[in-house]
């Protein structure tokens, strides 16, 4: 008796409680829905959507230019070395010497293309880039090689590239290493009869990237980028549009917060910034055949993040620019610019001069650039990106601070 | 309590004063007319008193509040009509409305009836859906004036709402203002037009920043002290250069007529025939007029001024 007792009270109070603070909640919730504040932010982002529907021509600019940036850069930016044109001049003429060209013909890293009768053919090649590589093949090449004796191939290479230069001469010194490495294997077994064994044999193997192609690595980076320049753009012009063409002055005759406006004038770019994100993923997907390892919904949650910090960073330069030219320049220089060359996308970070290194802190396209690319090649997740997505929000949160607190409800 | 008080209200840009020491009272229910040529720092007062800019001296309280310390309190009690077309061109004339509506707190029901109140009397009822870009001037203006009564205001500001603005539609808008009036709203407008101002119960003349006269119109009138005459002539120009030569009294030109405002009439008439047949022109006619607001204004701003 005492415990069916006991046992009544404790299971009715919890649900009177869980009721009391249900009709709490809906109580404050409807408070908040129909409070001022959420009525006039409501009412900025309905306009917005409209100006940004109304405008068939700026949507698709805003649509279509992430995809013809990803195109042009995705295509021209490969940083992989193949198909090296390649000049020879074959003075030997021999079984031997046809042998080595034949390796660099058939090697998928060089194309032959001139043969060349003379030092003056080989450094015309070289002056009109039609070659960046030369082979010089000496008149006693197939004798030497055929008498067992140490012989030297020339190899000449265009340095004005230097990468490139050096990843073709790297290539170049393979071919002519495993060439010498048959001949003598071939020579030992002639002279012993046994197999000789190489004392140390590398096995390399490249993890996350198997096929080493550079698309891969920069395909992700440059997601990063040019999402950080179209969201700043889409919104650079906003709140400048309203300071030039008078708007402004009516609106802020009206109750209206800088709060309200502000984040009002997000919500739609917002949506476009992230259908900008959802194409860019599927043409890295589609068109450029990079496989996404990591979560998806990762990659869209943090995205989200780093639109918000973009797109608020575009408000912030256009309402203190208040002309439509200065800030979509502004906008242009402040996020395109670090975001290419600072971010680690085009270069290395760890190669950069010391005090730059301190500046790509300063650039969130670097912890994005850095959390895609992990997330792309490798499938990493929070668990090691967690500083990266905590810098980039703390970064969202700056921006919309500032764009707020920047923003005045007065003229001059 | 007064509609509006500004007490010493000044703003200077820099080392350009645009308004010096502005006082004057504007009680509940009145169509207040601030008139001036461009540049006499009508838009000013206009932002001055709508919170929307901050003096550099003096106060002023509208409808009781500070237009700097309540000025969020004081947004929700005006409308303001800016002097450019300040609505969305994209957006059709019901959503400009609705958008308005919406910033104010205007209830969604209920709405609906005032709406279609304020679109049957600015006549934009046949225009709901169409886009406010595609507007005529006049109609442009009937819109502004809707969306900012949309939350029915005390204190209405009007920052030169009829310029550029056909006859017709002119007279249409002060029709609408006559009918606010009677719904005692408190009408505060600034107009370079003379014959505008006259519609207003009273006027302050406003000059390089500087208030000139404040009265009723009668009143900014009667500070015209003598009497006036027009004169008809062939050569208008030519009369009134050599009346000025001959200094009979303060002369203007108002297209193919001349007014003199001389200090007594009977003589003043007959000096001026003097001076005019001494030089052997035609009076074509000379008579004893009204005079209107231009007139005070053209007597009472310096000549090198006007």
């Amino acid at each position: 008796m005492k415990f069916h007792h006991e046992d009544t009270k404790n299971t009715k109070e919890p649900r009177r409680k869980a009721f009391l603070s249900f009709a709490f909640l809906r109580v404050l919730v409807s408070w908040w829905w129909n409070s001022p504040f959420l009525n006039r932010f409501r009412a900025i982002a309905r306009k917005e959507f409209i100006h940004v529907l109304r405008d068939p021509r700026a949507l698709g600019v805003s649509i279509a230019l992430p995809l013809v940036l990803l195109l042009i850069f995705g295509y021209a930016l490969t940083l992989d070395v193949d198909r090296v044109p390649l000049v020879v001049w074959d003075q030997s003429v021999t079984p031997q010497s046809r042998e080595l060209e034949a390796r660099f013909q058939h090697s998928r890293y060089f194309s032959l293309v001139r043969q060349a009768r003379g030092y003056g053919e080989v450094e015309e090649a070289l002056d009109r880039r039609e070659a960046m590589l030369a082979l010089v093949i000496p008149q006693d090449f197939g004798r030497r090689v055929g008498a067992d004796r140490n012989t030297q191939v020339q190899v000449l290479a265009d340095g004005s590239d230097a990468n490139s230069a050096t990843l073709a001469m790297g290539y170049a010194e393979a071919i002519v290493r495993t060439y010498s490495q048959e001949i003598l294997v071939a020579r030992v077994r002639r002279q012993t009869g046994r197999e000789p064994v190489p004392a140390l044999e590398l096995r390399p193997r490249a993890w996350f990237n198997t096929e080493m192609e550079s698309k891969r690595y920069i395909v992700p980076g440059l997601i990063a980028v040019i999402m950080m320049l179209i969201t700043a753009l889409l919104t650079s012009l906003t709140v400048a549009r309203e300071w030039e063409t008078g708007t402004m002055e009516q609106l802020i005759s009206t109750p209206i917060r800088g709060p309200e406006l502000i984040l009002g004038k997000l919500v739609p770019y917002f949506v476009v910034g992230m259908v900008d994100m959802l194409l860019s993923v599927l043409a890295g997907r589609f068109l450029f055949d990079v496989p996404l390892i990591g979560s998806l919904w990762l990659l869209f949650g943090v995205s989200a993040i780093y639109l918000v910090g973009a797109l608020a960073l575009g408000v912030l330069i256009s309402s203190l620019a208040k002309s439509q030219l200065l800030a979509s320049q502004l906008a242009f220089t402040m996020t395109f610019l670090p975001a290419f060359l600072l971010s680690g996308f085009m270069f290395e970070i760890s190669n950069m001069p010391r005090a730059l290194q301190l500046v790509t802190y300063l650039v969130p396209a670097r912890y994005f650039v850095a959390f895609l690319r992990g997330l792309y090649l490798k499938g990493a997740g929070l668990a090691i990106f967690w500083p990266e997505c905590l810098l980039l929000t703390l970064f969202a949160m700056a921006m919309l601070a500032l764009a707020v607190l920047t923003f005045k409800k007065r003229l001059a | 309590m007064d509609a509006i008080r500004v007490e010493g209200l000044g703003r200077r840009f820099g080392e350009v004063v645009a308004l010096d020491e502005l006082s004057l009272r504007v009680a509940p229910g009145e169509i207040f007319g601030l008139v001036g040529p461009d540049g006499a720092g009508k838009t000013t007062t206009m932002r001055l008193l709508t919170g929307i800019l901050n003096p550099t001296g003096g106060d002023a309280w509208v409808d009781g509040l500070h237009i700097v310390r309540e000025a969020d309190a004081l947004k929700d009690r005006i409308g303001y009509m800016a002097q450019r077309f300040g609505l969305y061109p994209d957006l059709t004339v019901q959503e400009n409305m609705d958008f308005y509506g919406d910033l104010y707190g205007v209830p969604r029901k209920g709405r609906e009836s005032e709406m279609e109140r304020l679109l049957a009397f600015s006549n934009l009822t046949p225009f709901r859906r169409r886009r406010a870009g595609n507007l005529s001037g006049g109609m442009k203006q009937k819109l502004g004036l809707a969306c900012a009564l949309i939350h029915t205001p005390k204190v209405l500001f009007l920052d030169e709402p009829t310029n550029g603005v056909d006859p017709v539609s002119r007279r249409d808008f002060w029709r609408i203002l006559y009918q606010l009036q009677k719904e005692g709203v408190t009408i505060f407008v600034s107009t370079a037009y003379l014959d505008e101002a006259e519609r207003c119960n009273r006027v302050a003349l406003l000059h390089k920043g500087k208030l000139l006269a404040l009265d009723t119109v009668e009143g900014v009138k009667g500070l015209l002290k003598g009497t006036l005459l027009e004169l008809r002539s062939d050569r208008p120009r030519e009369a009134a250069r050599l009346l000025r030569e001959a200094r009979v009294g303060s002369v203007a030109l108002f297209g193919d007529r001349v007014h003199i405002l001389v200090a007594e009439g009977e003589a003043g008439q007959a000096s001026i025939e003097a001076t005019l047949k001494g030089s052997g022109m035609e009076v074509l006619g000379l008579k004893v007029i009204e005079p209107d607001l231009e007139d005070v204004f053209t007597s009472a701003i310096p000549r090198e001024d006007a």
